[in-house]
């Protein structure tokens, strides 16, 4: 560190400086005392010392509760340790996985010399934008036929939603987002930062460790008329509780009454019950009644493409003039954020898609996945029930999709890192792709001794 | 049950409107009020190229480099990177601050191989998406911690400049840049900005190949803007996009920003691949401030990293993984420099090229410009209206401010490019 005044100091770009004051006329100028012929030293000029960083007051940052939690298992050097904080899918093995689909793809482009890289452009691939549509909203989606759909490739999940979120602050007349009770920890951050307010709507409840259906109807029937409403359209992060289709529909009809915005965060299509329609069906529902509404679509789990941030934005509008217009907006929103998306894992994902064959090995190694998890539910639950752990757990198995909301309190948790070397967020969530058979004894150990031994 | 309200919908949704209720079947219109936005005037451009049937159709649009046969490349070291990752592995998140190795590596490349600062662990910097995403995290950072600061921007910049730091909310100033008298450099009048803003305003350089310009400052100017930075405690954000693209040399393409660390300025600077390794569509590029110590760069990177969370969580990895997988091979890394050279030699042989074919048809103007100035874009001088003529007459494609990127130039199009700039303009 640079310590130490000017006077004392012979540095080059001192003495550089020293001779320019010296041709200086004598007449004051900003920053130069004349008298002294000393330049007062810069806010920015690190070798003269004492004088702050124009950042000096940054504090730091904190860690994202969910990112963080690998940090501090990096760090831990025990061999029993777990993994069950970030929800990336891990084999029996522990080990991450890339679809052999993908795989093939990705060699497919490699091979292909006449593949070039230049910039997509600002909405990125256009037949992954149409592949992804169908995806979510049917291959036989009217809205899509009728060219009502607007799709822009982004970065994963979160880039969707962001530009989603920066449109609807700059677009739409109502400013007030809600959002479930409890959701997935970056979506307050996303929404706030696009300039929109967030509200909360009730969603889980404790002591079924289900869905408060009375409360989230409550909470959005007194919801200002035309506000926006975040859905998780399957596999609820972080609870795994899902409506049924009955409660759906009601959704749908209280949502279309009060002229409500549903803005769907569609992160785990296909990953959560292995069938892609089923996983959907809560985002048709919606579509098919001919409104409007917002989907944020994210490759990364379903397809294993985490890293390279594949996923896509659609607004389902009234007509196709309308679609139009909102594309164009759209790109102004992008353009200053990035220019233009990633194209490696789009390519990916649309050389999947579009062939016919190697969507059908996709399905299956997403069903594979799917399987494996609601295995690894099946495992927990009964260990816990042969170690005779207090408490009901039968919502370990209820629950749906990548995350288990286990219902253990920051306390037992904090417990269970120390004494088990088991990491996972202090919401009690545990990824469920992050176990496997050996290692499900393990974890019931630990919730057993957290659940019998502290409150 | 859900009361089903019917009101007469206008077109217009005002803020102020009473119950706007729908039926099961019609809902409301969202978006009637929403208009079509202009075009990008960048990207706009490549798009009516697509369009143009003609056969004779020159894209000098945007800066992406092109081979003599006017194809885009892939350079042979990142097919080679390409070769050695593909298959592999496995595509985890990278952490918020994207690929440490790659960022190490970006650095040096910055700030020196054997720079004190990167010692010192002084710098705090992220992977960001490209050029674009590093200066958006900047403008997002400045707004945070430095609130009450506007951006001096220079006169004229690439556009997208404008659109970054103001969806960023911070308020721009302009300084003066280019002359149009000279086609270089208005040195004086840059002086007298830099000299009248406040103390401890922040100014956005472009490091080399200013874009759409092609004016840099001499060394000796550059030293002279670092030692006015220094008595006015002004802030120097770099945007270096064409990092070994301008000169060949990658050494001698960063000279500003050295001079500026050698006078103890405390930069920030956004890194580029896109061009210097043709990545454009990877999205790779590298955000980096220089601290004070190590303590107050690990502040710096997490609140970098807390803007990045909320935007996209983490950078893509692939284009990381090919530009750490050839910067730290050494036979790579030499290959990389040797076809970096080979782009830039190869547009300032069409620069000489255009410039002798528009001496040779006897313009009566001074096209000395044109060999002068530096990097992808060449300033021609010429006017929107001309340029308008270059498209609808001739089928030539850039953008209206007369930038042309000479990476669109070709041993076989620039006679015809040359003709037809003669033609609008030879009356001028």
């Amino acid at each position: 560190m640079h310590g130490g005044n000017a006077s004392g100091s012979s540095s080059p770009a001192d003495r550089r400086l020293s001779a320019l004051v010296r041709h200086l006329e004598g007449s004051s100028r900003d920053g130069i005392d004349a008298g002294n012929h000393s330049i007062a030293a810069a806010p920015t000029s690190g070798s003269y010392g004492g004088r702050n960083s124009v950042f000096d007051h940054v504090v730091m940052g904190p860690e994202d509760p969910i990112l963080g939690v690998t940090v501090a298992y990096n760090k831990d050097p025990s061999p029993v340790k777990m993994n069950l904080g970030v929800g990336a899918y891990r084999t029996e093995e522990g080990k991450p996985l890339v679809l052999n689909v993908v795989r093939r793809a990705e060699q497919m482009l490699v091979n292909d010399s006449s593949r070039v890289k230049e910039y997509l452009p600002i909405v990125g691939l256009a037949d992954f934008n149409k592949l992804s549509a169908k995806l979510i909203l049917g291959a036989d989606s009217p809205a899509v036929q009728e060219n009502r759909v607007t799709t822009v490739q982004c970065l994963s999940g979160t880039g969707s939603l962001r530009v989603g979120a920066e449109f609807l602050a700059r677009h739409y007349h109502q400013h007030t987002i809600l959002i479930p009770q409890p959701t997935w920890g970056n979506h307050p951050k996303v929404f706030g930062l696009a300039g929109l307010s967030v509200k909360t709507y009730r969603y889980y409840d404790p002591s079924t460790r289900g869905l408060d259906f009375e409360g989230l109807m409550e909470d959005l029937g007194s919801a200002p008329s035309g506000a926006i409403v975040l859905f998780h359209a399957c596999a609820h992060n972080p609870t795994g509780v899902d409506p049924t289709a009955q409660q759906w529909e009601q959704i749908r009809q209280l949502a279309r009454s009060k002229a409500l915005l549903p803005f769907f965060d569609s992160a785990y299509q296909g990953f959560a019950s292995g069938n892609l329609d089923t996983d959907a069906q809560s985002v048709r529902m919606f579509v098919k009644d001919g409104g409007e509404c917002i989907v944020a679509q994210s490759f990364a789990k379903n397809m294993g493409l985490y890293g390279e941030r594949v996923g896509a934005l659609s607004i389902v509008c009234r007509n196709a003039d309308v679609a139009g217009r909102v594309e164009s907006q759209l790109k102004l929103v992008i353009r200053p954020m990035y220019s233009n998306p990633p194209i490696h894992g789009a390519s990916i994902v649309a050389t999947v898609l579009k062939d016919r064959n190697m969507f059908q090995e996709w399905t299956v190694e997403l069903k594979a996945m799917a399987d494996r998890i609601i295995n690894m539910r099946t495992q927990l639950f009964d260990a816990l029930r042969s170690r005779g752990t207090p408490g009901d757990w039968s919502h370990i198995i209820k629950q749906i999709g990548m995350f288990t909301f286990t219902g253990l309190n920051s306390k037992q948790v904090a417990f269970m890192t120390k004494e088990y070397h088991i990491y996972m967020t202090s919401d009690g969530r545990i990824s469920m792709a992050g176990l496997s058979s050996r290692t499900v004894p393990h974890l019931a150990d630990a919730i057993h001794a957290a659940v019998t031994r502290l409150a | 049950m859900a009361h089903l309200i019917r009101v007469g919908c206008s077109g217009r949704l005002s803020k102020y409107s009473s119950v706007v209720g729908a039926t099961r079947s019609m809902s409301t219109a969202w978006w009637r009020h929403v208009e079509p936005a202009p075009k990008d005037p960048i990207l706009g451009v490549s798009e009516a190229f697509l369009a143009d049937p003609s056969p004779h159709k020159v894209n000098v649009g945007v800066g992406a480099y092109r081979d003599d046969n006017g194809k885009p490349v892939v350079l042979n070291c990142v097919r080679e990177a390409e070769r050695r990752i593909g298959g592999n592995l496995n595509m985890e998140y990278l952490p918020m601050g994207g690929s440490v190795k790659m960022v190490e590596e970006t650095l040096k490349l910055a700030y020196g191989d054997n720079s004190d600062l990167i010692k010192d662990k002084r710098i705090a910097a992220v992977q960001a998406l490209s050029g674009t995403g590093a200066c958006r995290l900047f403008a997002d950072f400045q707004k945070r911690f430095s609130p009450d600061s506007h951006v001096y921007i220079p006169v004229p910049t690439w556009s997208n400049h404008h659109n970054i730091w103001r969806d960023a909310n911070v308020p721009q100033r302009t300084f003066h840049y280019y002359h149009p008298e000279t086609k270089g450099l208005d040195f004086a009048s840059m002086m007298d900005d830099i000299k009248n803003a406040p103390n401890g305003s922040f100014f956005l350089l472009h490091a080399c190949a200013h874009n759409p310009t092609g004016v840099d400052p001499t060394e000796e100017q550059w030293k002279e803007i670092s030692y006015q930075f220094k008595v006015k405690g002004h802030f120097a954000f770099f945007d270096m996009a064409y990092q070994g693209f301008a000169s060949g040399d990658p050494e001698r393409d960063a000279k500003s920003i050295r001079i500026f660390l050698e006078d103890g300025h405390q930069i920030g600077c956004s890194q580029s691949y896109a061009k210097n390794m043709g990545l454009y569509g990877q999205r790779v590029g590298c955000l980096s401030v220089v601290c004070e110590d190590e303590k107050q760069a690990v502040a710096v990177k997490s609140q970098l990293q807390q803007l990045a969370r909320p935007m996209y969580s983490n950078p893509p990895v692939h284009g990381a993984l090919i530009v750490s997988t050839i910067l730290g091979d050494p036979e790579l890394k030499n290959l990389w420099l040797k076809e970096v050279k080979g782009m830039a030699d190869r547009i300032i042989g069409m620069r000489t090229a255009l410039r002798e074919n528009l001496e040779n048809l006897g313009s009566p103007l001074s096209w000395e410009h044109v060999t002068k100035q530096i990097g992808m874009f060449c300033y021609s001088g010429m006017t929107p209206e001309q340029v308008d003529r270059l498209t609808n007459e001739f089928h030539i494609y850039m953008t209206r401010n007369g930038r042309i990127s000479m990476a669109g130039v070709t041993t076989g199009n620039v006679g015809y490019l040359a003709k037809a700039i003669h033609e609008v303009t030879k009356s001028s």
